[in-house]
């Protein structure tokens, strides 16, 4: 629901029905909405027959990068002899994006049971939930519900008399952005500092601890309860008709200058045009809408116009010059600067370079530079030129895509709305030129 | 350099151990949760931050020997995490979100209003009285909840200028 606001009409709520309910918080109210029910028939079920459910299901990675988990979790091979481990990425850090949060301060059973599952599923006998330093109260919650499935033996050395282990344990952060990449987050959990890793190898096959390893987001893994109690063709029914790659129903955090900020749910597919103004109020009086970033402050700034025609899912934003992303929804209005939002953006990525490879280390910071001399009526006209070039220079050539996070707003926010660059350029004072006598 | 003086300039010397008791049996049970001890490290570096408030030479020496690790392993591993402190900061540790969703909801003004009601003359710089050290911080993850602001452990939303006085009050 649109918490902290009522649920809107119009959202349909699976992952957030109980967001706000302090009675949803304790395995006992848990267990009254029917928790811990997916946990016990999946456990009767076979771990191979949980992966075609789930990849029937057409469940996608909320995290960001949309990677179908049933897939993902057939990449791993339960009873090969080694050791296998799942991670639960809750490093939560994506500007703009804050449903994980809410679902592990309001839910945290909901995701001890999809991570219980999905270990099961893929052979795990651990599994890590690498919370972010910062949320000091979801690492509380998490860590309450963790210490009573374990003594209700839901969790542990013979996960509801099943006779598997399961063991979930909470990893705190310390404070790095970088640490959501998923091989970072490997070598953070390690005790190393979190430079992202080289792929391949895929840590399917050599992840942390040099095993065969998952990485998940939290909204992911906690859509999987719902899909083993309800079915993957209920699953399926919600995305569009002309577009069954994006199925099930997503979380969107919505932040900036927008009425009513908050987290929704709706369906792949729902119009985001009404999503905007009818769900979450539309802009403050008197402004109108300017630019949205519809992901994360990752993907690419749209236009109001990309934006209201874009439909809600993996496909639908990429047709119009974006991406679904992280679902962190970042509205501007038409009272902001857009250059120095950009330029706080920029200087964001550059702050949260772990420096390994140089094209990022020296692009991000260069682009800080360059994006705040304008902003500051101190730029020139080549200048957006060459934000472009080092911007080439900065995608695809890296070994995580913070550096092409980076070059993103940049080179949309200069491809879409170079008018407010130019404002900002033309501001800068001019020298006169004495007359030549 | 005389012996004198190397004893005194040495990490651990009158340091006052923090693995021992239940912070010792805390960080045993920690142990139990990897099949590595240096995946121990994070876990044991907050443990330390926890009992001291941040993590000296000392303490990173102390982790070392506990995880056996090097001492400049450990500080290269806590230089990268900006949430751990290498040097005391004031009693409130204040962290002001600014980034750029923020940053369009007015969390500059915030900022500015937490460092004139703190007399603290910059950012990352503790008053006089060392009751407060105000830093920017990087997304909390609250951006619905402009602007986001955490003190030590708590984490207060929807903060606006109006509001700091208030909120510095409230902190004993």
């Amino acid at each position: 629901m649109g918490y902290p606001h009522k649920p809107h009409g119009r959202e349909t709520t699976v992952l957030s029905k109980h967001f706000g309910n302090r009675d949803a918080i304790t395995l006992d109210g848990w267990k009254k909405f029917g928790g811990y029910k997916a946990l016990g028939a999946a456990l009767e079920m076979s771990p191979g027959d949980i992966v075609t459910l789930i990849k029937d299901s057409g469940l996608r990675g909320r995290g960001g990068a949309g990677f179908p988990t049933g897939m993902k979790w057939s990449f791993m091979k339960p009873g090969d002899g080694k050791p296998h481990y799942l991670i639960c990425n809750a490093d939560e850090s994506e500007p703009g994006t804050f449903k994980d949060r809410e679902i592990m301060r309001w839910t945290p059973h909901a995701l001890i049971e999809g991570c219980a599952i999905g270990s099961y599923a893929i052979g795990a006998e651990t599994c890590y939930i690498y919370i972010r330093g910062e949320f000091t109260e979801p690492l509380e919650r998490v860590e309450a519900a963790l210490r009573e499935a374990r003594q209700a033996g839901i969790i542990g050395k013979n996960a509801m008399g099943s006779g598997k282990a399961i063991n979930i344990w909470v990893h705190k952060g310390a404070g790095a952005y970088i640490c959501g990449e998923e091989t970072a987050m490997m070598n953070s959990l390690e005790g190393r500092r979190g430079n992202p890793r080289i792929k391949p190898p895929f840590p399917a096959v050599s992840g942390v601890f040099g095993q065969p390893t998952t990485i998940n987001n939290v909204e992911t893994l906690a859509a999987v309860p719902p899909i083993i109690n309800q079915g993957a063709n209920w699953y399926k029914k919600f995305s569009r008709s002309d577009n069954p790659k994006s199925t099930g129903t997503k979380l969107y955090s919505v932040c900036g200058n927008i009425q009513r900020p908050g987290n929704y749910e709706v369906p792949m597919g729902f119009p985001f045009k009404d999503f905007l103004y009818e769900l979450c109020g539309g802009p403050p009086p008197g402004r109108k809408l300017k630019a949205i970033i519809p992901g994360g402050i990752s993907v690419p700034i749209q236009t109001l116009a990309e934006a209201e025609a874009s439909l809600m899912d993996y496909e639908g934003f990429v047709a119009q010059g974006s991406m679904l992303g992280s679902g962190g929804v970042i509205v501007v209005d038409d009272a902001q600067n857009l250059v120095r939002f950009i330029a706080r953006a920029a200087r964001f990525f550059a702050h949260e370079s772990c420096a390994q490879c140089t094209q990022c280390r020296e692009g991000t910071a260069w682009t800080t530079k360059i994006v705040e001399r304008i902003a500051a009526g101190d730029g020139s006209i080549e200048d957006l030129d060459t934000l472009l070039s080092i911007a080439d220079n900065m995608t695809g050539k890296t070994i995580c895509v913070l550096s092409d996070s980076c070059a993103t707003p940049v080179v949309s926010g200069i491809n879409k709305f170079r008018a407010d660059f130019e404002a900002s350029i033309k501001k800068r004072t001019m020298h006169p030129v004495p007359a030549v006598a | 350099m005389n012996a004198q003086t190397s004893s005194v300039g040495h990490p651990t010397s009158g340091h006052e151990p923090v693995f021992v008791g239940d912070r010792r049996n805390e960080l045993d049970d920690i142990l139990t949760r990897y099949p590595t001890k240096m995946a121990a490290l994070l876990p044991a570096l907050w443990i330390v931050q926890d009992s001291r408030g941040w993590v000296s030479e000392a303490g990173m020496a102390e982790v070392a020997e506990a995880l056996e690790l090097t001492p400049a392993y450990v500080k290269g591993v806590v230089t990268f995490y900006t949430m751990y402190h290498q040097h005391p900061v004031g009693r409130h540790f204040i962290q002001v979100c600014t980034t750029s969703p923020c940053q369009i909801c007015g969390a500059e003004e915030v900022r500015d209003a937490f460092l004139r009601h703190t007399s603290c003359e910059e950012l990352g710089v503790t008053s006089e009285d060392g009751k407060f050290t105000v830093i920017e911080v990087e997304c909390l993850g609250a951006c619905g909840f402009a602007t986001p602001v955490m003190i030590n452990e708590q984490f207060i939303e929807s903060v606006t200028p109006a509001k700091v006085p208030e909120i510095l009050r409230g902190l004993k």
